[in-house]
């Protein structure tokens, strides 16, 4: 790992101290979210708050299994997030197809598709799993180690294939006006 | 050559006080909610974060909007009277017309380059934003047409001079209450936060605004806000040394903030029958009560 310089270092600390969720709810763990940041957990305290798209978003929540169909949405929503951005997967569906593993229609490792900083295990995980996750993002960011976006940057052909081998095409057609 | 001191003294006072507030602000609305809420420096973090990241541009339209917005707004900051002649900038200058005009040049520059960014929550987003001028600056400019009459003057700092026997607040408690409500309306606090709805219209003007974009937008927001609620201080609370300012300001916010943290949204419609329902009504009353001398 390159070394980083003084201003990085500070420019992640307060990346890490304040970060802006993007919330992709495509399965049940949207449904831990709003405990997690209402009053009983409140994960405002340290700074994370949801934001409405993803230009203004710094992490990427995927919250459950993703499809064929959505998976493509997900990776352009990626590709629309502003440099330092870091993914986070819920629950099992994420790690290996959970409950889906058979699915025909369902992929299996996130991995494979968009680079992932920190994965949380369960299903579904509970807010408490959640705020811990968020603690060791926060706690890589500081170190500089939650490089996932250089990662895609550096092995995008990589990235790429495996998508195009999932999806056929990762071009999103726009049913209305074409 | 104090006069720029005092303006670049504006700025910064603009600047810590306000974004200081914010979190405070954040933390009242926390505990309102029986959370603990983020730290009082949390706004500085998120401003710096922001002004950190590396964003996508939208063309030039995009880029000279964000810097006419917060060009207008700094101008705007840097001329406004705080509280007392002393800490006025430039005495000749502190005109409120000069002040609302230069004003709409940081509004009509958001306008502008957000809908440049070519989204249509955007361009949704900006004429919700126009429309809700029209709404709260109708009975809010009635009020102060009335005080400007009443007084003769149109200069802020003169006006605080003359509220030396007693405040504005007082003597016409009705067009303080009308301008309050506008001041809700232009901070965009919650029953009036129709512009940047983040659920409907998915934070509408700024959409498109990322990482450096949404902070700089941030700081221009941070010196709207002060020449709002500076604005209302002067013209209604009187003067005072410094402090006495800060105080009177702080209050009113935590005042906005209160209000806003246990309101739901207006609709658009709702929002333009109610200000020119009620306000609109209460400001004319006021102004015919001035022109009839009974004032208290």
């Amino acid at each position: 790992m390159k070394e980083r310089t003084v201003w990085e270092q500070i420019a992640d600390q307060l990346r890490s101290r304040s970060i802006w969720m993007l919330h992709y709810c495509t399965g049940c763990g949207a449904m831990e979210l709003p405990p997690t940041m209402t009053a009983r957990f409140d994960m405002e305290r340290f700074g994370i708050m949801p934001m409405a798209t993803p230009r203004q978003a710094d992490i990427l929540l995927i919250t459950g299994y993703l499809n064929t169909k959505t998976l493509r949405r997900v990776i352009y929503t990626y590709e629309q997030m502003a440099d330092p951005k870091y993914v986070i997967g819920f629950g099992s569906c994420t790690i290996n197809g959970g409950i889906y593993y058979d699915s025909y229609s369902t992929i299996n490792r996130l991995d494979y598709y968009i680079p992932v900083d920190v994965y949380i295990a369960g299903c579904m995980p509970r807010p408490e799993a959640i705020l811990e996750a968020f603690q060791y993002l926060m706690e890589k960011i500081r170190k500089g180690e939650a490089d996932g976006w250089k990662r895609y940057k550096e092995n995008y052909e990589w990235y790429k294939q495996n998508q195009i081998r999932s999806l056929g095409e990762v071009y999103v057609h726009d049913e209305f006006h074409e | 050559m104090t006069g720029v001191y005092k303006a670049i003294f504006n700025l910064a006072i603009a600047f810590f006080f306000v974004l200081t507030l914010e979190g405070i602000g954040r933390k009242i609305t926390a505990r309102v909610q029986r959370r603990i809420g983020p730290p009082w420096y949390q706004s500085f973090i998120d401003v710096f974060k922001a002004l950190s990241k590396h964003p996508f541009s939208n063309g030039w339209i995009f880029d000279f909007g964000v810097l006419m917005a917060l060009g207008g707004a700094i101008a705007t900051a840097a001329i406004v009277p705080m509280g007392s002649t002393f800490w006025t900038p430039f005495p000749n200058t502190d005109n409120f017309f000069v002040i609302m005009y230069l004003f709409a040049v940081g509004a009509l520059g958001m306008a502008m380059g957000m809908v440049g960014s070519g989204n249509p929550w955007a361009s949704i987003g900006v004429t919700r934003a126009l429309t809700q001028m029209l709404g709260y600056e109708l009975p809010y400019l009635i009020v102060l047409a009335s005080m400007m009459f009443y007084y003769k003057t149109a200069s802020i700092h003169l006006l605080i001079e003359k509220q030396a026997g007693g405040w504005n607040l007082l003597v016409m408690p009705i067009g303080a209450i009308v301008a309050f409500i506008s001041l809700l309306g232009m901070l965009g606090k919650k029953p009036f936060d129709i512009a940047i709805a983040p659920a409907e219209i998915a934070s509408g003007p700024m959409v498109e605004l990322s990482g450096k974009y949404l902070g700089l937008l941030h700081i221009m927001h941070v010196f709207s806000i002060f020449v709002e609620i500076t604005l209302f201080v002067d013209v209604f609370l009187g003067g005072g040394n410094f402090w006495w300012f800060l105080l009177k300001f702080l209050i009113v916010w935590i005042l906005a903030v209160l209000i806003s943290s246990v309101l739901p949204r207006f609709r658009i419609e709702q929002m333009l029958k109610f200000y020119w329902g009620v306000p609109l009504g209460l400001a004319f009353l006021n102004a015919f009560f001035v022109l009839m001398g009974w004032t208290l």
